[in-house]
């Protein structure tokens, strides 16, 4: 069992918890950079998935999991930083301008939607992004003379000072370089004043202003911040998907980034990235399934005889392949995270951290929440 | 069009129990050659008690939990229904036969009966439930529920019944306007998605929590979409209504007939 005893209030507010933990983190560091080198093309591929949506997870933690401000509509944010990134690419802009062009052009539009959001709370909020989120997706596909609608926009690979990022390892690096930043950045907000606000906001609004935040600023900040890592990880993701159109961003996308922090874990960093490996990593994982439960369920059922085993697998295999299976397979895990495990990936791994390290003296009233039963708005 | 609330539950899935609704009188109508009429009845009922199976069984275990929550439990849910819907009937497009034929002159105007039905459909359905949520002891005990369960639940109102209730009765509307519409979007398994979109956008234009306010922002983003439609450029008669929501709330959150102020400490 570890004690840890805190003697000063700096101790709370390091980057690193202390050194134990932040030996684990050089050690994942270590890891992250050797990967490339011992995993095929293919999975290199698939692990930039997982950064890229890292990012965005990171993204959507801060408005969602530390501010309290329900998006539906970071796909929006997505879509323009793709969009203006590839758009200025086109037009021979340097790498690095184009890239900083887009994110302050995806901050802005956060900014936009950030300002209605001031005097919003809760399912209006919700409504308000997903109104721009719908408006936003007709613009891509209307405006061809920028976005090519419909016809798709190619997006050419990095090339940074003169270095192309030509293939899946090189590209692996870059991304993980921008997770890294992304996540020391944040890191950096969170435990200084500006993260503490948000963190006020999402407790109480009434309690944060009555201690002096300025709810407009700090919740345009957060929208802002929120909207301008949006917009790196739509750079990036330009790039990973090689070809732009405007039904990748609908609300569907949306939507999957709110599983990701939803699944991850609201309020921690870590939780961005834990749900950002799931997200990514289960349509290839349902794909592999699809294909290998009828064959493998085939081959039980020739072994041990019983043709109904057989007949199940085809019968999974047959459900799998079905168009918009991905969606509900999504949606079923939301609600089973909902119910069984509100705290996501990240509390369920504190809670097994907080069994071993507290082993014989466990309770699982330490993590039980404060229920409320008034709810309504319509105080009259 | 629809979206009654005087409960603030909030029902992302709303627009996918429209959808199932529609598919379910289809089969009635279609496939088991039964009267319009009663597969009216049956989507309605059949809807309605899947509202209240699906509060037992998921949605009461988020009660206390944040509003965020049963947001995304009904996100979830209407996946869930999408897939679960095309799967089952497949992704063609249905279309339910009605009693509605032919047209009628009114006042120079013609009307074909089909619109005339669901104006008529949409006018009782309203009345209805406002009369119910104002004028009996149910359904004042549901918006005294919705507003403050622990208190509701002092003054002996079974709440947890009043739940299942407001589900079923949110489904089984959701159900009724879903074969209301069917003749003129026809079925497919993304029709809820489209009219749920419209349907909260008229919601929040008359204000959440009134229903004079949900038909009237219902009226108003309709005639938005058609002037939009005729007057501006392509592309803006789908925009055109959000749009007007997003300024709306901007202005004015609270919407045109609600209420809304802050929790006093």
């Amino acid at each position: 069992m570890r004690f840890q005893f805190k003697t000063s209030y700096d101790q709370d507010i390091r980057l690193f918890r202390d050194r134990v933990s932040a030996s684990w983190y050089g050690l994942l560091a270590v890891a992250a950079l050797a990967l490339p080198v011992m995993l095929s093309e293919y999975y290199v591929g698939e692990t930039t998935w997982v950064f890229i949506y890292a990012i965005g997870g990171i993204s959507l933690m801060v408005l969602v999991g530390y501010t309290g401000l329900v998006s539906l509509g970071h796909a929006a944010f997505l879509g323009i930083g793709a969009y203006a990134h590839a758009f200025f690419l086109q037009h021979g802009m340097p790498w690095v301008v184009s890239l900083v062009l887009a994110v302050l052009i995806t901050t802005a539009s956060g900014l936009v939607v950030g300002l209605p959001a001031l005097r919003m709370t809760g399912i209006y909020l919700a409504i308000a992004t997903l109104a721009f989120a719908v408006i936003i997706q007709e613009v891509f596909s209307r405006w061809e003379s920028v976005t090519h609608g419909f016809a798709g926009m190619p997006v050419a690979k990095p090339v940074i000072f003169g270095v192309p990022f030509e293939d899946d390892r090189s590209f692996y690096y870059l991304c993980l370089l921008f997770l890294v930043l992304a996540l020391w950045l944040t890191r950096n907000l969170l435990r200084s004043p500006t993260g503490r606000a948000w963190i006020a906001i999402r407790d109480s609004e009434i309690a944060a202003q009555s201690m002096g935040v300025n709810l407009a600023i700090y919740k345009s900040m957060a929208f802002a911040y929120s909207a301008a890592l949006m917009g790196l990880t739509g750079a990036l993701f330009a790039h990973k998907i090689a070809y732009l159109a405007p039904d990748i961003f609908t609300i569907l996308l949306s939507i999957q980034f709110l599983l990701l922090v939803i699944v991850g874990g609201l309020g921690s960093l870590h939780g961005a990235v834990f749900g950002a490996i799931f997200v990514a990593l289960l349509p290839p994982v349902i794909a592999i399934l699809r294909d290998s439960i009828p064959d493998s369920m085939a081959d039980a059922a020739s072994t041990t005889g019983i043709a109904a085993i057989g007949v199940v697998g085809e019968l999974i295999g047959n459900f799998l392949k079905k168009p918009g299976v991905e969606a509900g397979i999504f949606g079923l895990i939301l609600v089973l995270v909902i119910l069984l495990e509100p705290l996501g990936i990240y509390g369920r791994w504190l809670k097994i951290r907080l069994f071993f390290s507290t082993f014989p003296m466990y309770k699982a009233a330490t993590f039980k929440r404060q229920k409320s039963y008034m709810r309504s708005e319509r105080l009259r | 069009m629809l979206i009654y609330k005087a409960t603030e539950l909030v029902n992302f899935a709303q627009g996918d129990l429209l959808m199932l609704g529609a598919f379910v009188a289809y089969m009635a109508v279609v496939w088991w050659g039964l009267d319009y009429w009663a597969a009216f009845a049956i989507a309605v009922v059949t809807i309605g008690a899947f509202g209240a199976l699906l509060d037992k069984l998921v949605l009461r275990q988020v009660i206390g939990q944040p509003q965020f929550a049963v947001v995304m439990l009904t996100i979830g849910l209407g996946a869930m229904f999408r897939t679960f819907a095309s799967v089952t009937w497949g992704s063609e497009i249905y279309t339910l036969p009605t009693p509605f034929g032919g047209v009628t002159q009114v006042g120079g105007v013609t009307l074909s009966h089909q619109y005339l039905s669901i104006i008529i459909g949409t006018l009782i359905l309203c009345g209805a439930l406002y009369a119910f949520f104002n004028h009996t002891r149910l359904g004042v005990a549901m918006q005294a529920t919705s507003q403050n369960q622990l208190a509701a639940y002092y003054m002996g109102i079974p709440v947890k019944m009043i739940f299942s209730l407001i589900w079923a009765i949110s489904a089984g509307v959701a159900a009724a306007a879903g074969v209301l519409l069917a003749p003129v979007t026809l079925i497919d398994i993304n029709m809820g998605l489209a009219v749920a979109l419209k349907a909260f956008a008229a919601a929040v234009l008359g204000g959440f929590g009134s229903i004079p306010g949900a038909l009237v922002g219902g009226i108003v983003i309709g005639l938005i979409e058609l002037y939009a439609g005729a007057t501006l450029p392509d592309g803006f008669k789908d925009t055109a209504p959000y749009i007007v929501l997003l300024v709306m709330l901007a202005v004015r959150p609270q919407g045109l007939f609600g209420m809304m102020t802050r929790k006093k400490v």
